[in-house]
């Protein structure tokens, strides 16, 4: 019997060298003669600049250079648009793009205005101190409720308002049933900001060789191949002039994606012009400026039931705080909106969203993207319905699933990737069954609870669902070649930021040609290896990069059987590949090693057949017509204690679908790890920005990331429904553990406080805030 | 995040780091365990010209007991320290029993009883514990030396007794009278934060089971560690029945503290924390005091 390398829990190939520090991340990079930059930053979130005088700055020895925006001359422009707004009717759509440095204007706190460049970071650091330019401070627009108002400040002139997009997008005729509903509830609910908090910051090297004309960036960028386009037509340089490594990148999670960061601009362009590599790494305070963040939005939403808790439909207004640019389009909007409908077969919707520019850092995704949510809200809008009517929380659920038969199922509303929103497969049912099972719903409510709560312990069960929508195109491609040694190359163009991306890629790859995992050797990340692609990004490695790793393995399996067929004299159904081999199956000593096979196909001398291609390789892309739907649920039991309002997790299950597994073990790290994030977006981080637009907790002291003993370990459960959308049936897992934690939350900790009667309607929370909601009803009566 | 230029010493004796403590006075910092000067220094918002290491100073170091004296704790003797240390586990166990709640083994492998009572820190344990512990600080400078109660050496915020050319060099506990109990008691949001409030307490019994003396302080509830003196004295010679606990818990939150809102919780949170701390602190002590 071969052994099956896909599906399996097999250790992951990179992690010795990540555990014994020797994988190279980019401030490893250490090169000749390299110096050190800085930026000066905005003070105010929104301001005019009357001056900028560096001369102190300047007289600085080990000083080199000094740039503000002036000195960029022709090279100053706004960044591109990422993502251009989706064929939506009536889209009122006003990008306005992030520039390399202030100009005249800033219009976030923490916005690069001066560049220094000197001998060390150190000394660059003291320049900036000795920099002073003249602000004249501007009124901030901070709450987004507020950044529409008549009287507002306009961040962007030109505009006359703070309205960046308005989109409206309809299923069915909600105002056509809203008549016949026997139950409306409207509530006012509202997500907060946090930040991704990778473990390491962003970072690059630029070096510029003249002698060979070649430029090579390190970056902690999730798509080394765009910002090798994009910096290649910025500099007037080819795209084989320009060599962009992602190398290790430890965590990525959405805001590495984001392009072109302002110093991802600069630094290419300070090391052709003083001929030196040049080194910016990003500092954890300047993080938490200059790195992209997510979830400010509230949301007005109205649910119509029936009186056996049927959903009718969905009314649902909502404002999207943009950030100060927004470089990156809808997405984040656009996937609340489309995550909302969630699990459930909801007849009518109405979604209607305004994006507006606040004078706080840029926003683009973060794991989940929005997703949060639309789930949030969804989920809310179920838990209040189940109350009102008198149906148990799983049960108003469960009536509302969209049954197994209706897939694909389709949305009728326009998705982050353009592609109508059509769930591709789905089997929620016995997902939720296992849910039960896992978190023991019955028992608990039935006994566990009530036994808990005459002993005076606040305990409360929370049980939500969602969805995500993963694995979106446009494409991505790859390169397997058998090396002579019987090793296994392949590269794609995927950026990896801890995933696990040399192991699973090389289980699709072992499982076709049938070698050990370890003598798979996978290369990322760097456009020196495969010229195509887009990036990691919407939970779209595995599927996209992993099919199209899948079709150039088959690809090489189809090479392999010809030419041992013929060197075997065997009839290709008649060979298997097994240990590195290629055999007659049946007559193991009757076999050819691949490398020798592959040696074979790369002859020295002599002549080969007319059209013979040499060796074992071949190259392939996969494009998926549209994303694939994983779904889930999610289950915990709290203990909130009542003098603290500390909560405490007592049990966290998740059961997941996303399709077939490639490595079980590595999905449930993703699951763990997106939970972790969740749990830190619920109860303990939140950025705080005060009336004027300054950011109150930027440092880990006062920003509470969860810690190893506030996260439990999660019990997981899988369902695995195909994906019809690709050849491994496979869907997207990275955002999935972050994305249904906040409602979990609220409805968990709701339920612990039962007794004092409230609702939670907005995420994070805090010991302090649910302080504060348990004394409001106190105090109103 | 790199800190400005500073000159750098470090020296081998108390002598040579007192002498150059008074020659740059105002512009040197001693630096301890550095858990909080360095931080502050990388952010810039500290930027002494002169930093003095005491990390070499060895006579900076110990702990030593005499038979129902005090207990001394040289300045520099690490947190850690405190933590494992069996003389400061039989003389001082809530001293002992604070250092879990301090931050991280990582942090307190490094930070020092002196660093972390010099700093003042309002948030921060070890100055409410030498309060409640009626600790006696000796301070040196090149030429004097000084003993200051603990209760005497907090001025207000990161603001304390000490003057340029001193060094906190040395703490002395006295021991506790028999039939004393203690307790240390925080709310912080995850393990090892700084406290949204915390208590340390002592409660001491005379043989008919009536408070004898009660020493209560509080921490990240004002400008510098405090102390409930109202509540202290509603204990003065009073059976610490539950009512009367309580009626101490309620004084402390009402009255002894003027606690401010930060962005991690508001002052009717923090009254509240404080009442609920303070009657758990005082309950515990009351329990110990008894056995």
């Amino acid at each position: 019997m071969t052994t099956r390398y896909f599906g399996q829990p097999i250790k992951r190939n990179e992690d010795p060298r990540l555990l014994t520090g020797q994988a190279l991340f980019t401030d490893d990079v250490h090169l000749p003669n390299m110096l050190h930059v800085a930026f000066l930053r905005s003070d105010y979130a929104h301001a005019h600049i009357r001056s900028i005088n560096v001369s102190a700055a300047q007289a600085i020895p080990g000083v080199v250079a000094i740039y503000t925006a002036d000195d960029l001359g022709d090279y100053w422009r706004p960044g591109p648009l990422l993502v251009p707004p989706p064929p939506v009717k009536d889209l009122i759509f006003n990008p306005r793009m992030q520039v390399p440095l202030a100009k005249n204007k800033v219009r976030h706190v923490g916005e690069p205005i001066v560049v220094i460049v000197a001998e060390s970071r150190y000394i660059a650091e003291d320049a900036a101190q000795q920099i002073f330019v003249d602000f004249e401070p501007l009124p901030a627009v901070v709450d987004i409720e507020k950044a529409l108002a008549p009287d507002a400040p306009v961040i962007h002139p030109d505009l006359a308002h703070n309205l960046n997009a308005h989109v409206i997008q309809r299923k069915g005729d909600y105002a056509a049933i809203r008549d016949q509903a026997a139950v409306l509830i409207k509530r006012r609910f509202l997500y907060d900001r946090g930040t991704a908090a990778a473990m390491e910051n962003r970072g690059i090297v630029a070096d510029w060789d003249a002698k060979n004309e070649q430029l090579t960036m390190w970056d902690t960028t999730q798509a080394p191949i765009p910002i090798r386009n994009g910096i290649a037509a910025m500099l007037g340089l080819s795209e084989r002039q320009v060599r962009v490594v992602a190398p290790f990148i430890g965590g990525g999670f959405g805001p590495k994606i984001m392009m072109f960061y302002p110093e991802e601009v600069l630094l290419p362009w300070i090391s052709m012009r003083l001929n030196r590599p040049v080194k910016w790494i990003e500092d954890r305070s300047e993080n938490f400026y200059a790195t992209t963040q997510e979830r400010g939005q509230v949301h007005e939403a109205e649910i119509a039931l029936t009186r056996d808790g049927r959903v009718l439909g969905i009314h649902d207004l909502f404002l999207h705080d943009a950030g100060a640019y927004a470089p990156y389009g809808l997405t984040v909007a656009l996937n609340s909106q489309c995550t909302l409908l969630g699990q459930y077969d909801v007849p009518h919707y109405y979604s209607e969203f305004k994006a507006v520019f606040t004078n706080k850092p840029i926003v683009t995704p973060y794991r989940g993207a929005g997703r949060q949510h639309g789930v949030f809200v969804m989920e809310r809008l179920l838990d209040i319905a189940a109350k009102e009517l008198g149906i148990d929380r799983v049960e108003i659920r469960r009536r509302n699933l969209i049954p197994p038969e209706k897939f694909p199922y389709n949305n009728e509303i326009i998705y982050q990737d353009f592609a109508p929103l059509i769930y591709d497969s789905g089997n929620y049912a016995p997902a939720l069954d296992k849910a039960l099972a896992l978190i023991d719903y019955t028992n608990f409510i039935q006994t566990e609870q009530p036994r808990l709560r005459a002993e005076g312990k606040l305990v409360g069960l929370g049980l939500v669902t969602y969805v995500e929508g993963t694995g979106i195109g446009p494409y991505e491609g790859a390169k397997v070649t058998i090396e002579t040694s019987g090793r296994v190359s392949v590269a794609t163009g995927i950026g990896t930021q801890g995933q696990g991306h040399y192991t699973v890629f090389a289980q699709v790859v072992a499982e076709q040609l049938g070698v050990n995992v370890e003598n798979v050797r996978l290369v990322t990340g760097d456009t020196a290896e495969f010229y195509w692609g887009a990036g990691t990004f919407a939970s779209r490695g595995a599927v996209v990069a992993g099919n199209a790793i899948h079709a150039a393995a088959v690809k090489v399996r189809q090479k392999i059987l010809k030419r041992a067929s013929e060197d075997l004299e065997a009839a290709e159904e008649d060979l298997e590949l097994v240990d590195g081999t290629v055999r007659v199956k049946g007559s193991p000593s009757t076999a050819i090693k691949l490398g020798e096979l592959a040696a074979r196909l790369n002859p020295l001398r002599g002549a080969v057949k007319p059209g013979a291609e040499p060796g074992l390789e071949a190259t392939d892309y996969f494009g998926p017509e549209r994303g694939a739907t994983a779904s889930g649920v999610h289950a915990m039991i709290v203990e909130v204690d009542p003098e603290t309002m500390q909560v405490e997790i007592k049990k966290y299950i998740a059961v997941h679908d996303c399709g077939v597994v490639i490595n079980p073990m590595i999905l449930e790290g993703q699951i763990q790890g997106g939970v972790a994030q969740g749990i830190g977006n619920a109860f303990y981080e939140q950025l705080i920005f005060d009336e004027n637009g300054q950011l109150l907790n930027a440092s880990f002291m006062d920003y509470l990331l969860p810690t190893a003993d506030t996260v439990p370990r999660v019990e997981m459960d899988h369902v695995e429904t195909r994906s019809p959308l690709n050849p491994l049936g496979i869907k997207g897992a990275g955002e999935a553990g972050a994305i249904p934690v906040g409602p979990l939350f609220a409805q968990a900790v709701e339920d612990a406080l039962i007794g004092y009667n409230i609702e939670i309607l907005e995420i994070p929370l805090s010991p302090n805030r649910l302080f504060e909601l348990v004394l409001e009803p106190q105090q109103g009566s | 995040m790199k800190p400005a230029p500073f000159l750098y010493f470090a020296p081998n004796s108390l002598d040579e780091a007192l002498l150059l403590l008074a020659q740059y006075g105002d512009e040197g910092k001693v630096l301890a365990g550095g858990q909080s000067l360095i931080p502050t220094m990388n952010f810039r918002l500290a930027q002494p010209a002169v930093l003095i290491d005491l990390n070499l100073i060895a006579e900076l170091f110990y702990v030593r007991a005499q038979a129902d004296g005090p207990l001394h704790i040289g300045a520099m003797t690490r947190q850690r320290t405190l933590e494992r240390d069996p003389l400061i586990a039989a003389h001082a166990p809530l001293l002992q029993a604070t250092m879990p709640h301090i931050a991280h083994p990582q942090i307190r492998n490094r930070g020092t009883i002196g660093g972390s009572l010099a700093h003042a820190d309002p948030a921060a344990e070890l100055p409410a514990v030498a309060l409640a512990l009626n600790a006696q600080l000796r301070l040196r400078s090149q030429h004097n030396e000084r003993w200051v109660a603990a209760r005497d050496f907090y001025r207000g915020l990161f603001t304390t007794a000490l003057a340029a050319d001193e060094m906190l060099v040395e703490i002395a506990l006295p021991s506790l009278p028999p039939r004393t109990g203690w307790s240390i008691q925080e709310m912080a949001r995850r393990h090892g934060d700084y406290a949204i409030v915390g208590v340390a307490a002592t409660l001491t019994l005379d043989e008919q089971g009536r408070c004898t003396q009660a020493t209560l302080a509080l921490l990240s509830v004002g400008e510098g560690p405090v102390q409930a003196q109202q509540a202290i004295k509603l204990l003065q010679g009073e059976l610490p029945t539950p009512a009367l606990l309580a009626a101490a818990a309620a004084t402390t939150a009402q009255i002894d503290i003027d606690p401010t809102a930060d962005i991690h919780a508001s002052v009717a949170f923090r009254r509240h924390l404080a009442q609920v701390l303070t009657r758990k602190a005082l309950t515990e002590a009351f329990e110990r005091a008894k056995r």
